[in-house]
């Protein structure tokens, strides 16, 4: 069982970002950056089916800045096997990515590709699942468990509602949610240890992958601030001020 | 220019946020058509054809349409794709993963959870959980896209009268298969459509706490429970109850905040309720910056007060 598991840089999840004043953008200069969150519990799922003997090789790879070998590094401190980076500055969409992950799914032929969600700066929600339908192969979105049997997963899925469980046949994809697992802290020897672990580099080139925008960003705001209100001394006041002030109960 | 709006139904009712997204489709142009897909679906076909604004339900009919699976519905949408200029699903967890592929699959760069419609080609959408607003513009022939139902009033569920055409249900992708369903049982309304929410955080300090003081709140002002990533982390609640960035977005007339912080994370999910309220012992709890009436107090003193009260 190979499992690919494709990530991305993005923005740390505690850092607070703001529109450029031209509203060009956000403004991410010199902020901390990390892995996407769903995508490294992708990638300790992937450790644990290889640590459970369910796997043999887990392939990391990510398409982004010269920087991103960051994060591909960290995810083999957490054990995976080697790493494919895409080099690119470009800000490239969902579609896109999943033509190039597509690339590289013929190339390496994987059973099992694991991968968030959605990443935390586009939001999007898009990649896992256009990825399966380039490749004709079964999705399993928003997973919070995964038993895998031989030739098919078992797959928990968070949905509106409740939690529904699928059988898809491999190769298929998942795509994880933040309750699957909690992702470990790669100690020192494995940070040291990835350093040596295979990295081949690529071109978008190399990949005959257009990287060009269907979506043409026309401006970027901070959302309405919302203004704070009042301070209330006590409940009667509260009560008082939700029946006849704003009328809600 | 022809709009498709895909339903979210259980087969017996259409729910709410599909009628959020009809309005997302009006404001782009008013012929829109309704795709109901599923299996013994009366209820939910009645439903769609009542739905005020809906010019035509398409009805695709397919044991193997019963649970949405994505693999089949997307081949579904995609056969119709042709007669339409924009296809749009609410950005639900049923949209969000059946569009995608949909999209793909017609060479089509989705533009997901929007939250205004500026025109038929252009789209407001929060990205970076909420923490900016992007317009953006696509350059693609046919529209796919996802909308973010709590920023978009229901049409009216009754007074229209559309007729129903049947359409061919390709359903027989066989390396998915449905195997049971554990739906979150409650008597109180759906979270991301109440009218008023409840919410707790790590604040309230445990289930038990949680049984005892959160929900029976609730109950008493008919609204649903709510719970911040800190309170379900901490095992409080089931994941479900969550309300933030990576839970449910809602946007209730009156959201209360009980012991939780307001974390950036949360906000995201709640900040666009009409009425938000919070009850917090620390005074300088971030949540007090977004609240309309803010309490300092202990909520183990103040909750059992209010609903005394009340």
């Amino acid at each position: 069982m190979k499992i690919l598991v494709p990530i991305k840089r993005v923005v740390d999840y505690n850092v607070k970002v703001r529109a450029k004043t031209d509203g060009s953008d956000v403004d991410i200069a010199n902020v901390k950056m990390s892995v996407n969150p769903f995508d490294e519990i992708a990638v300790e799922e992937a450790v644990r089916l290889k640590e459970a003997g369910k796997a043999e090789e887990i392939i990391v790879l990510t398409i982004g800045p010269e920087k991103a070998q960051e994060q591909l590094r960290t995810a083999m401190a957490i054990g995976a096997d080697r790493g494919i980076h895409v080099v690119t500055d470009d800000n490239v969409e969902p579609l896109s990515v999943a033509k190039a992950l597509k690339h590289f799914v013929e190339k390496e032929q994987p059973n099992l590709i694991i991968m968030g969600k959605q990443a935390i700066d586009g939001d999007y929600n898009q990649t896992g699942q256009m990825l399966a339908a380039l490749l004709g192969w079964p999705q399993a979105t928003f997973a919070s468990k995964v038993e895998l049997n031989g030739d098919s997963a078992h797959v928990t899925r968070e949905i509106d509602g409740g939690l529904e469980t699928l059988k898809i046949a491999l190769p298929g994809i998942i795509t994880t949610d933040l309750r699957l697992n909690e992702p470990r802290y790669a100690k020192l020897p494995d940070i040291m240890k990835a350093k040596k672990k295979p990295l081949d580099s690529f071109t978008p080139a190399d990949i005959g992958v257009d990287f060009t925008n269907r979506l043409q960003i026309l401006k970027v705001n901070d959302p309405p601030v919302r203004q704070g209100g009042v301070k209330v001394g006590s409940i009667d006041e509260l009560i008082d001020k939700l029946k006849n002030e704003a009328k809600v109960i | 220019m022809s709009i498709l709006v895909i339903a979210e139904h259980d087969n017996q009712t259409i729910k709410p946020s599909t009628l959020s997204t009809i309005t997302a489709a009006r404001k782009i142009d008013s012929d829109v058509h309704l795709l109901v897909a599923g299996h013994n679906m009366d209820g939910a076909l009645a439903q769609a054809a009542n739905i005020h604004g809906i010019m035509k339900v398409l009805k695709a009919e397919h044991s193997g349409l019963e649970h949405a699976l994505a693999e089949n519905l997307s081949r579904v949408i995609c056969d119709l794709a042709d007669h339409y200029t924009h296809i749009l699903a609410p950005a639900t967890t049923f949209g969000k993963n059946v569009m995608p592929r949909v999209a793909a699959l017609l060479d089509t760069q989705q533009i997901s959870d929007i939250t205004a419609v500026i025109d038929g080609d252009t789209f407001e959408r929060p990205i970076y959980g909420g923490q900016a607003i992007a317009t953006v513009k696509s350059s693609d022939t046919k529209k796919i896209v996802t909308v973010r139902s709590t920023m978009f009033d229901a049409v009216t569920p009754e007074g229209g009268n559309a007729p129903t055409e049947e359409v061919t249900a390709h359903a027989d992708f066989d390396k998915t298969a449905f195997i049971s369903l554990e739906e979150s049982k409650s008597d109180r309304p759906e979270l991301t459509s109440a009218g008023i929410v409840v919410s707790g955080g790590r604040g309230v300090g445990s289930g038990d706490d949680f049984t005892k003081l959160i929900e029976p709140l609730a109950d008493k002002l008919g609204a649903a429970v709510g719970a911040s990533r800190a309170a379900v982390d901490a095992g409080y609640v089931p994941n479900d109850y969550q309300v933030g960035q990576t839970g449910k977005i809602v946007a209730p007339d009156l959201y209360m905040a009980i012991g939780i912080s307001g974390a950036i994370q949360h906000l995201a999910g709640m900040k666009d309720s009409k009425v938000i309220v919070a009850i917090n012992k620390d005074e300088d709890a971030p949540i007090f910056q977004v609240a309309d009436y803010g309490l300092v107090a202990d909520l183990f003193e103040t909750v059992p007060e209010l609903m005394q009260k009340l």
